[in-house]
């Protein structure tokens, strides 16, 4: 019965050895999610029949003797921006309700090469846009910790999910801070990787140059193992980056004797919560006292880090959302009498505030007489951040700041101020500015309310995230 | 006031890929609608592009082929746009850094003179998909529209002019020959009525002697070589008229008017396009490296001008001759592979430039709707040659390898239609025929030489044609004077 509440790696040595049952793991995650999502509703479909096949098929292995892969067997859910052949992917938007896709993204093939079990698909902000959760066009997520907040967004169905343990493992995407920011509200542990790591087919296209899909886990051994099973070159996806995948669990020990820890001023200072601040102290009190030295850096390019992301991002994500026009698929509004009348009527009946808000800004920020004096600028001013980062590795190994500035805010608490809500992500935005990898895991509980530590590493230095990562956890368990 | 045409052209030509420029649907023409169709070129949410190897490699051609600097690193772009063709709501093409720059093509007038047109740029990028209108001719008075996506991301090289040309008479040349010049590079077919090459033509008019250009007219989505002609004739006189009546060019797109031969507005600069051009995130920068340059360069086919330098000095064919066949290059490949088989090039050239064209105009077809193989024609022109049968039975013999394709050496034999050129076998024939004439024979001995062509053709009907008309001449001759 509490089969759900392990973790993956916990549950890979009973599974092999036949104590548990596949089919017993994915009922007792559906049992639970019966008992639960109704209150937190984390998902926004459920692959009842098809996983409890799956299952079946895996426990028939395991009776033939086979030898089990690390995850195979574990149920995962999946955030509805990924794309599975034949299933209904929403993004939470009204605009694709009954959309199915005609193919798998490439993380899906690799799920399914390991064996994974896909529980459902976790609810989200509409087309990742969001801090929050609630700009899905179908539910709000709760916060499990205490409902009353939100999970963060735009993976707030995942985190959730894990949280709860209405999964043992899922997967977000994250395009400035949509995995680390949830993870750090509910208080789970979740990882964007190196741009380029994992493959971006079949991810529902946000912002091109910033979107990566990454895990959300109960601990660090169980996003390193799920990294192993997403990472890697994929000819679809050109940004893919093709390098050897190291194997990550044996990044998994505590030497950090002399790790070097930068801490930048800009993310720890004003429009922090007090005890975030405090709950990042004391955890690098906690790594210090583990061999590793920190020092304050300051990062001065930070400050403008929200502004260029959020003309950045947007531009890109108008010309990404531009295929939803109504004439292929999803929504087509009844009004269209004209060609025009169906573009406008199905775009402006079919996306949600926020989509169009940063469609209409992205739009504005490439138009004639503006794209100078705003992408471009903002294509600068990444680059000055991205110096700044490469500057900083010079001296140190791995960055440290809070994951957001606050806990978990109450639902509808920010909704009536966009800008209130762009904030939340201060901390996590600079890192996909720069393409690097991030880990959020939790540190702190202040007020009943989970805070997260965010560890930033060189370009495709996954490994020293973890290993910082691992060593604190396992240093405060 | 007398004012001067300035005219550019901009060219689409679709590269000869077997498949699309970003995913492997192939680009075969006119299949079923939206059957070479995938998540990539249909704009499928989750898709991303991926550069198609081939396709750089004619864009490669392209450029050496018409003397361009290639940016060994070059960008592509989204150009952004609502129309139902474009899946995306973008296409992705090239901007400010396009694949090559600063090339010409080397045209020459009828009055002889070499002129270079410049060209400014060529890039890469993907074509739309086709938009059928139901209910009318075409868009005008269609009751829906029907989306095709068959051709959604096939590969387009779009070759920009300077604007050099200055007569209807340039801008045909040039046509000519960068159509020509495309044909050869192997780059693409060309063929403006399957949609392998579209032009839209940019005319303006300056004073003459004056340094800076005029306001310029676009006129889009010409169908022909022969309307484009029109269209820059009319703009032409369309503009003189607004000018020298005191009023102002309006820069605006305009409409060609088949019927009508004129152009009307379309859309005002007011109007057009705000493309947001912004480089394309899913795409990294285009390399090109120098070996890859180098390797290509190593295996460029002949060019126009090569070859008709080739078909003078080396093949002895007249300047007219080599054009003639140069500007075709169905016909000149015909021709080479024929000539490979007889090792007769101008007798060769004489068949494939009057002879065939003579009889597919007759049937009003085109040379591959024939069974006619190089191979064949060689062997026929060697029949020829060696004596075989003669120039006038090779007709027919033309005829049977058109119509069936059957060997030539097949269709003399079965028809005994060889050449009599056994001197033993005409001597009777030329015996008897004198015998049977003998007033004929009177007026020849009397000094009438033109009783010897009605003696050729008694004997040519006595033999059904098969004499050797150059030994019965001689042996009439011989026989008569004796």
């Amino acid at each position: 019965m509490t089969l759900n509440t392990k973790t993956a790696h916990e549950l890979h040595a009973r599974l092999q050895s036949g104590e548990i049952k596949a089919t017993e793991l994915v009922n007792s995650v559906f049992q639970t999610i019966d008992q639960k999502d109704n209150d937190i509703k984390a998902y926004l479909s459920l692959r009842r029949e098809k996983a409890i096949a799956e299952a079946e098929a895996i426990d028939l292995n395991i009776q033939k003797g086979e030898k089990l892969s690390p995850l195979e067997g574990i149920p995962i859910a999946v955030k509805d921006n990924i794309c599975i052949q034949g299933e209904v992917t929403t993004c939470a938007s009204k605009f694709l309700e009954n959309f199915k896709s005609s193919y798998n993204a490439t993380v899906i093939d690799r799920l399914r090469k390991a064996g994974m079990i896909i529980i459902g698909k976790t609810n989200m902000d509409e087309f990742a846009m969001g801090s929050s959760t609630e700009n899905s066009a179908y539910q709000v997520t709760r916060n499990p910790r205490d409902t009353a907040t939100v999970p963060g967004g735009s993976s707030g169905g995942s985190a959730a999910a894990v949280a709860a343990d209405e999964a043992i493992v899922a997967l977000g995407s994250d395009t400035g801070g949509s995995i680390r920011q949830p993870a750090s509200f509910c208080g789970v542990v979740g990882m964007k990787p190196t741009y380029g790591r994992v493959s971006r087919y079949g991810l529902v296209a946000f912002a091109s140059s910033l979107d990566q899909i990454g895990p959300l886990t109960k601990d660090v051994r169980d996003t390193a193992e799920l990294l192993n099973v997403i990472c890697g070159k994929d000819k679809m996806d050109s940004t893919s980056v093709d390098l050897p995948i190291p194997d990550f669990t044996k990044a998994l020990n505590q030497d950090i004797q002399g790790l070097k820890i930068g801490v930048p001023k800009e993310l720890i200072g004003e429009g922090v919560d007090e005890e975030v601040k405090n709950s990042v102290l004391s955890a690098l009190d906690q790594l210090k006292q583990q061999g590793a030295e920190w020092a304050e850096i300051s990062l001065p390019s930070f400050d403008k880090a929200l502004s260029t992301y959020y003309i950045i991002a947007p531009a890109e994500a108008s010309a990404n959302l531009a295929r939803y026009d109504g004439v292929k698929y999803g929504y087509r509004s009844k009004q269209a009498p004209t060609l025009r009348d169906m573009y406008f009527n199905t775009r402006s009946e079919g996306f949600g505030m926020e989509v169009k808000r940063r469609i209409l800004i992205g739009t504005y920020v490439l138009s004639a007489g503006y794209y100078d004096a705003y992408y471009l600028k903002a294509q600068k001013a990444r680059t000055l951040i991205l110096n700044d980062f490469q500057k900083a590795f010079e001296s140190y190994d791995v960055i440290i700041s809070p994951t957001a500035p606050t806990t978990a805010f109450k639902v509808g608490e920010k909704t009536s101020d966009p800008l209130q809500m762009y904030m939340s992500d201060f901390a996590t935005i600079p890192v996909n500015m720069a393409g690097l990898p991030a880990i959020s895991i939790p540190c702190n509980i202040s007020r009943g309310l989970p805070v997260g530590l965010q560890i930033i590493g060189k370009p495709f230095d996954e490994e020293t995230v973890l290993k910082v990562a691992y060593s604190y956890e396992q240093g405060t368990k | 006031m007398t004012f001067e045409p300035v005219i550019g052209l901009e060219v689409h030509v679709q590269a000869k890929t077997k498949t699309k420029l970003f995913c492997a649907c192939a680009t075969e023409f006119g299949e079923m609608q939206n059957s070479n169709i995938c998540p990539i070129c249909t704009g499928q949410p989750g898709a991303l592009p991926v550069i198609n190897r081939k396709a750089v490699e004619l864009a490669i051609k392209a450029a050496l082929a018409t003397n361009c600097k290639i940016n060994t690193k070059s960008i592509f772009a989204r150009k952004n746009y609502f129309y139902p063709d474009l899946p995306k709501g973008y296409q992705i093409s090239q901007f400010e850094k396009p694949f090559c720059e600063h090339g010409y093509v080397d045209i020459e007038l009828s009055d002889g003179t070499a002129k270079k047109i410049g060209l400014t740029r060529i890039h890469m990028e993907e074509d739309a998909g086709k938009n059928v209108h139901q209910g009318a001719d075409g868009i005008l008075g269609s009751d829906y529209s029907l989306v095709d996506l068959n051709r959604a991301c096939t590969p387009l090289l779009e070759i920009v002019s300077e604007p050099d040309m200055r007569s209807v008479e340039d801008a045909r040349l040039f046509l000519d020959q960068l159509k020509l010049t495309m044909q050869y590079a192997g780059v693409s077919d060309a063929d403006m009525e399957k949609g392998q090459l579209r032009v839209d033509v940019n005319v303006s008019l300056r004073k003459k002697g004056a340094q800076e250009y005029g306001v310029r007219a676009e006129i889009k989505n010409m169908n022909s070589f022969r309307n484009i002609e029109r269209a820059i004739k009319y703009e032409i006189e369309r503009q003189t008229e607004v000018l020298e009546s005191g009023g102002e060019v309006a820069q605006e797109t305009r409409n060609f008017d088949d019927a009508t031969g004129t152009t009307t507005s379309l859309r005002s600069k007011e109007e057009s396009h705000d493309y947001r051009y912004f480089p394309e995130p899913d795409l990294l920068p285009l390399e090109v490296s120098k070996e890859w340059i180098e390797q290509v360069k190593s295996e460029m086919p002949e060019l126009p001008a090569a070859r008709n330098k080739r078909y003078i000095e080396e093949l002895g064919l007249s300047d007219y001759d080599a054009m003639v066949l140069v500007n075709n290059k169905i016909y000149s490949d015909f021709f080479e592979a024929a000539v490979s088989v007889c090792g007769e090039p101008k007798l060769t050239c004489n068949w494939v430039t009057s002879e065939i064209p003579g009889y597919l105009k007759d049937k009003n077809i085109e040379l591959c709707d024939t069974k006619l193989t190089p191979n064949n024609l060689g062997k026929m022109i060697s029949l020829i040659k060696k004596g075989t049968i003669s120039g006038k039975i090779a007709k027919t013999v033309l005829t049977e390898m058109i119509e069936k394709g059957t060997d030539p050496e097949i269709v003399v034999k079965n028809s005994g239609m060889t050449q009599i050129a056994n001197p033993d076998e005409l001597e009777p024939v030329i015996n008897a025929i004198l015998a049977a004439n003998p007033a004929q024979v009177e007026q020849y001995k009397k000094g009438e030489q033109k009783v010897l062509g009605f003696f050729v053709g008694q004997i040519m009907k006595e033999t059904k044609g098969r004499a050797n008309p150059g030994l019965v001449n001689q042996l009439l001759k011989e026989q008569l004077s004796s």
